[in-house]
Parts: structure tokens; C-alpha cells; sequence
């Protein structure tokens, strides 16, 4: 019994040094750009650059685009696959999986060579063309998450009684995925949405190689230019990650119950 | 009854290889309560979902008010459904789950409003609009499930074994309530289960359903007294069933371990010596031989087993034995356990099944 016990705390603060010894020591090296003192100079450099404010602006509204579009598709296909091909889901779970093995660089090339300008869809041949493009691509990304936010969120509800429910009551289908369907797995999507918007900032290959000015490719040429203001941005990063994260776990403590009181 | 509201014109449904309902051909009438009773995998619940819209009938029309509904979309049909897992909306309050069907009807906001008031108070939930399903019990639950269902006025009711999910007491006492509201409202219902007390208790007409097939249609009177086939006499109520053989036919005599037995009639297949099974309710017998009953019965008591008002005896004839109910009563003490005892009953009473 207290050896177990001594085990286990043995393994978490090995587990837990693992994590927070890098962490703690960027921490530390961000707060040295002043010689013999710490300060916050770094942060202040990093917060006060114009190019760190537009690329950041510009991740966060292409990624508020990939949750919308995230969202739009993969919510109604989880459900109708549920309620209409269950025999299916095997496959579609296999699709929404592929984007895990495919690497980001394979994807992005892909896309380079069947979207370019003399293409039939030239998606790269405008700048907002690429920024639609690149939203595409995260919301692939994204897929994985996002499908398996959703498909637990809807493991949680009874999907075909419900939607019966609501269809002998007059409901269409549209009204029930609205009224229904998604008011119920709110919380399970809106964590799809958060770890969507983490993985959509800190993305590097694609935004570079599409050449876009997104907050991956700042934080590259910030990282190959200076010293400090790295570290500072990798907090900064860190804090925003970790911030979509808790928002997930405290967002979890708000789903809907639906056990009934024994009589 | 009056005239013809619901009409199964010919209905057959196969999943595949495996037919699932074959030859349903009934029709019903404005206001009445039909039970679908039959035991679990008869089909009951693949004909109240072709009535709803869920499923097609392989072949077969479904009529409503002289309309072919058959094709029709189940959310085009205007029926109210409750379900057995409640299935009440966990996102909504219970006013907006049972307000739902109005909404989606684009229900004048203040009409709506009032008629989920109305409701609730039908369902005695009146203080219970702003709670959440999950806040309720099972029995309220489905009494939400209810209101739900009728608040849109719907053309029929129907409800797939809408008590099974809920325990003894409530059961009994909410299958009142659903009866005396389906009383009030006049609306034609078709309620599905498996329990054939709670069939015999509420319905107008019950369609008895085996493997498929209604083996008969009636009032729980007829179901119950006459029941049309082995499979009905057995599956409703219990009964009693006595092996022996014909000993003459000409005239009608049977014996059942060495005592003889007059029928009114015999089957027209009868044979010298053949055997011959006649059965019987509980009820149909008495003890001794108290007003003019023509077949009496000796055997030995081998239980006895007092259930309150009414005490049930089991006789023993010799191979054959028999169970009789008996009302209590202070003055006069059940026999004893091997007591010899003659039983009687009416040779009208004795069905024979083949
Ligand atoms: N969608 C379906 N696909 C295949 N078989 C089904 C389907 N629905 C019901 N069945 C089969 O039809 C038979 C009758 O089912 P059901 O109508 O639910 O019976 P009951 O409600 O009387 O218990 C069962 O054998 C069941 O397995
Ligand atoms: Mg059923």
C-alpha cells in the first residue's frame, strides 16, 4: 500500500519535471534580455510589434473561420451518420483520421499543385483565394478533433429517439439539428472549437508555405532573428494553448444531464 | 362502435428475409383505446411505427379519416407518440418540451403559452414549467412525455410500451391517468405492450399479435371469456388445462382421470379414445357444488394459498390438477391441505383448444 503510494508520486513528479523544467527554464531565460536583472522587456517588445498584432489578428480570424466551416460540415455528417449508416461509422471514423498520418507538408503540397493558378479552381492565384485555402486546410486539420468532440458529444444523447421525437411533433430535419441536436452537444463542440483554435495557431507548415502571414510563420522569423523575445513568445503561446484547454475542462462541467431520478 | 377513423389495409412488413407482420387487416373508430398486446418480438412496435411514418409497410395502405397516409412523412401526419424511454428533450424545460410541437407549428406565442399552462395542469405538474427533464422522476418524466405529445392537438395517440420503464405502483397508477385523459380528450389511441393486465385494463378493443399475425380482435370481455386461439387463451390470463380422452361421442362424454365429463359439444374431429385437452379459467371453477353447475370434480387439496380477498386452491385429480379462486370469507375457513374436496363448474365454461 505505501510503496504503491510512493510509486505513484515518483512517477508524476518525474512525469510533471518533464514538462515544467523546459517550461520554467524559457520562463526564466525570457526574463533575462536586461543584463544582471529580470524584467518584462521582452514581453513589451513582443506585445508592442506591429507585425506580432497583425499576424496574431490574422490567425484568430482564420481560425473563427475554421471552427465556423469546422462546424457547419462536420456536425451534420457525425449526425446522420449516427442515425441513418451506424454500419458506416467504422469507415468515416477511419477518413477523419487520415489527416493524423498525412503530414501538414504533404497536405500543403497537394493543395499547391491542384489549386495553383492555371488550375480549374486557382484558389492560390488571389490572396483571399489562399486565405479560403488555408482555412480548408484547417478545418482538416481540425478534423479529427473535431469529429471525435462531436461524435462523443452525440454518444451522450439518445440521437434516433429524440429525432423521433421531435419528427412526430411536426420538427424537419434541419429544425431538429438546430432546436435538438445541437443545443445538446453544445459543450462537446465548442471544446472541438477550442482545440481547433489551438492547433490553428501554433500551425507553421501550411500558413508558410502558402505564404501567409499567419502568427506559425512569425513565431518562426522572431525565433531565427532574435533571443529573448522567443522565449517570450513560446509563454505567450503556452498561455493561450493551455488557456483554450482549461476552457474545454470547464465548459465539461456544463453538459446537459440526462439521467433520470430513480422513482 | 361509430364510424371508421384508423384503417390497416393489408399490411405486411419484412426486414430482409425475416417477416415481420404479415396480413394486419382491421379498422378502428374515432375515440376508441386500442391495445396492441402480444408478447416481446411479435411485431407490435413495427405496426405502431407504420402508423407513425417511421417505417414503410412492404405492402399494405394506411388509412386516417378516409385518407391514404401510407406515403405520407411521419412529421406530416399530425400524430402525438410517447415513447418508452421518455425521450423528453434534456436541453429544453419541461413548459418548452411540452410547448415544442406548438413552436414548431408557429403557434401564436400567447396561444402557445396558455395551452402548455393547460397541460400541465392536466399532468398535475403545474409548478414544474421551469424544470429541467433531468430534475424529474420516471412517472413525471413520461407524464411530460404525454402532455407533450397531445399539446399540439395531434389526430391519434400512440404510445409504445409507454409504462414498461417504470416501477409496479406508478405503473398502475399513471395507466389511469393516461386512460381517463385519452377519456376526456376523445382522441383514438393505439397503446402497445406486452402486459395483458394492463391491456385488459384500459382498452376498448385489444388485438391479441403473435409472431406477426393478430390471432384475434375484441373487448377485454371477449378476449379474456372467448378467446379465439390456443395462443390467446394461454398468453391471456391463466388457465387451466385438463388431459384426457373421449370416452363416448355420441354422447359428448370425456373423462379426465377416470371421472366424466358431459360438453355441450365436441369437436367435429372427435374420436372413441382420442385424447382431448379442455381448459378452463380459475374463475369458472367453485368449491362443492353450490348453484346448479353441471360438472362436478373430486381430487385432493394440494395448496392452498391465501392472496387476501380472494384465496386460490389447487386441486389434484390424479395426474391432472387444477387451480380455483375462492373469495375469503371470515365466517367459513378454506379447506385444509389434503382435504378431500369437490369442485365444480359449467360444462359452457370449458373451452377446447386445438
Ligand atoms: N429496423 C429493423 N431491422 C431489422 N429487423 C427489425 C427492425 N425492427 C424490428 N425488427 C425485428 O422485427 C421483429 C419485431 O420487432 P418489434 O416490432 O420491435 O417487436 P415488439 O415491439 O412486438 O417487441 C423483431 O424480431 C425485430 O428484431
Ligand atoms: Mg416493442
Amino acid at each position: 500500500m505505501k510503496t504503491s503510494r510512493l510509486w505513484a508520486w515518483i512517477t508524476f513528479i518525474v512525469g510533471a519535471a518533464y514538462f515544467l523544467v523546459p517550461l520554467l527554464a524559457t520562463f526564466e531565460f525570457s526574463l533575462r534580455i536586461r543584463r544582471g536583472t529580470y524584467s518584462l522587456d521582452a514581453y513589451a517588445n513582443v506585445l508592442s510589434d506591429p507585425s506580432f498584432r497583425a499576424s496574431f489578428t490574422y490567425s484568430v480570424v482564420i481560425g473563427l473561420f475554421t471552427i465556423v466551416v469546422g462546424v457547419l460540415i462536420i456536425v451534420p455528417t457525425a449526425y446522420f451518420v449516427r442515425l441513418r449508416m451506424p454500419a458506416l461509422r467504422p469507415f468515416v471514423e477511419f477518413i477523419t483520421l487520415l489527416p493524423l498520418v498525412i503530414p501538414a507538408i504533404i497536405l500543403v503540397f497537394g493543395y499547391i499543385r491542384l489549386y495553383n493558378s492555371t488550375s480549374i479552381l486557382p484558389f492560390t492565384g488571389s490572396a483571399i483565394g489562399t486565405d479560403i485555402l488555408l482555412t480548408l486546410a484547417y478545418v482538416t486539420l481540425a478534423l479529427p478533433y473535431m469529429y471525435r468532440a462531436v461524435d462523443t458529444g452525440l454518444r451522450t444523447i439518445d440521437v434516433r429517439t429524440l429525432t423521433e421525437a421531435a419528427t412526430i411533433l411536426g420538427a424537419n430535419q434541419a429544425e431538429i439539428l438546430l432546436r435538438i441536436i445541437l443545443p445538446n452537444i453544445l459543450i462537446a463542440v465548442l471544446s472541438g472549437a477550442f482545440l481547433t483554435f489551438a492547433i490553428v495557431i501554433g500551425e507553421f507548415t501550411i500558413a508558410s508555405l502558402l505564404n501567409r502571414p499567419a502568427f506559425g510563420p512569425y513565431l518562426q522569423l522572431v525565433g531565427a532573428n532574435r533571443a529573448y523575445e522567443p522565449a517570450a513568445l513560446a509563454i505567450i503561446s503556452f498561455i493561450i494553448t493551455w488557456g483554450a484547454m482549461s476552457m474545454i475542462q470547464l465548459l465539461s462541467r456544463f453538459a446537459p444531464k440526462t439521467v433520470a431520478r430513480p422513482d | 362502435m361509430t364510424e371508421e377513423f384508423l384503417r390497416l389495409e393489408g399490411i405486411n412488413k419484412v426486414f430482409g428475409t425475416n417477416k415481420v407482420v404479415s396480413d394486419i387487416n382491421m379498422s378502428f373508430s374515432k375515440g376508441e383505446f386500442i391495445s396492441f398486446l402480444g408478447p416481446s418480438g411479435c411485431g407490435k412496435t413495427t405496426i405502431l411505427r407504420m402508423i407513425a411514418g417511421f417505417e414503410q409497410p412492404t405492402s399494405g395502405k394506411i388509412f386516417v379519416g378516409g385518407q391514404d397516409v401510407t406515403h405520407l412523412k411521419p412529421n406530416e401526419r399530425k400524430l402525438g407518440m410517447v415513447f418508452q424511454a421518455y425521450a423528453l428533450f434534456p436541453n429544453l424545460t419541461v413548459a418548452d418540451n411540452i410547448g415544442f410541437g406548438l413552436k414548431i407549428a408557429r403557434t401564436p406565442r400567447d396561444q402557445a403559452a396558455a395551452r402548455v399552462e393547460e397541460m400541465l395542469a392536466m399532468i398535475g405538474l403545474a409548478k414544474f414549467g421551469k424544470r429541467y427533464p433531468f430534475e424529474l422522476s420516471g412517472g413525471q418524466q413520461q407524464r411530460v412525455a404525454l402532455a407533450r405529445a397531445i399539446a399540439p392537438r395531434p389526430t391519434m395517440l400512440l404510445l409504445d410500451e409507454p409504462l414498461s420503464a417504470l416501477d409496479a405502483k406508478i405503473r398502475v397508477s399513471l395507466r389511469e391517468e393516461i386512460r381517463s385523459i385519452q377519456r376526456e380528450l376523445g382522441i383514438t389511441t393505439i397503446f402497445v405492450t406486452h402486459d395483458q393486465e394492463e391491456a385488459l385494463s384500459i382498452s376498448d378493443r385489444i388485438v391479441v399479435m403473435n409472431a406477426g399475425r393478430a390471432e384475434q380482435i375484441g373487448t377485454p370481455f371477449e378476449i379474456y371469456n372467448r378467446p379465439a386461439t390456443r395462443f390467446v387463451a394461454t398468453f391471456v390470463g391463466t388457465l387451466n388445462t385438463l388431459e384426457g380422452k373421449v370416452q363416448n361421442v355420441a354422447d359428448r362424454v370425456v373423462s379426465v382421470d377416470g371421472q366424466a365429463i358431459t360438453l355441450p359439444a365436441l369437436p367435429a374431429s372427435a374420436q372413441s379414445d382420442a385424447p382431448i385437452s379442455l381448459t378452463m379459467r380459475p374463475e369458472a371453477v367453485v368449491l362443492g357444488k353450490p348453484n346448479g353447475q353441471d360438472v362436478v370434480l373430486e381430487g385432493i387439496v394440494s395448496d392452498v394459498s391465501f392472496l387476501g380477498s380472494v384465496i386460490r386452491l389447487r386441486v389434484n385429480l390424479g395426474s391432472n390438477s387444477l387451480s380455483l379462486d375462492t373469495f375469503n370469507d371470515q365466517r367459513s375457513p378454506p379447506p385444509a391441505l389434503n382435504e378431500k374436496i369437490k369442485v365444480s363448474l359449467s360444462s359452457s365454461d370449458i373451452l377446447i383448444l386445438n
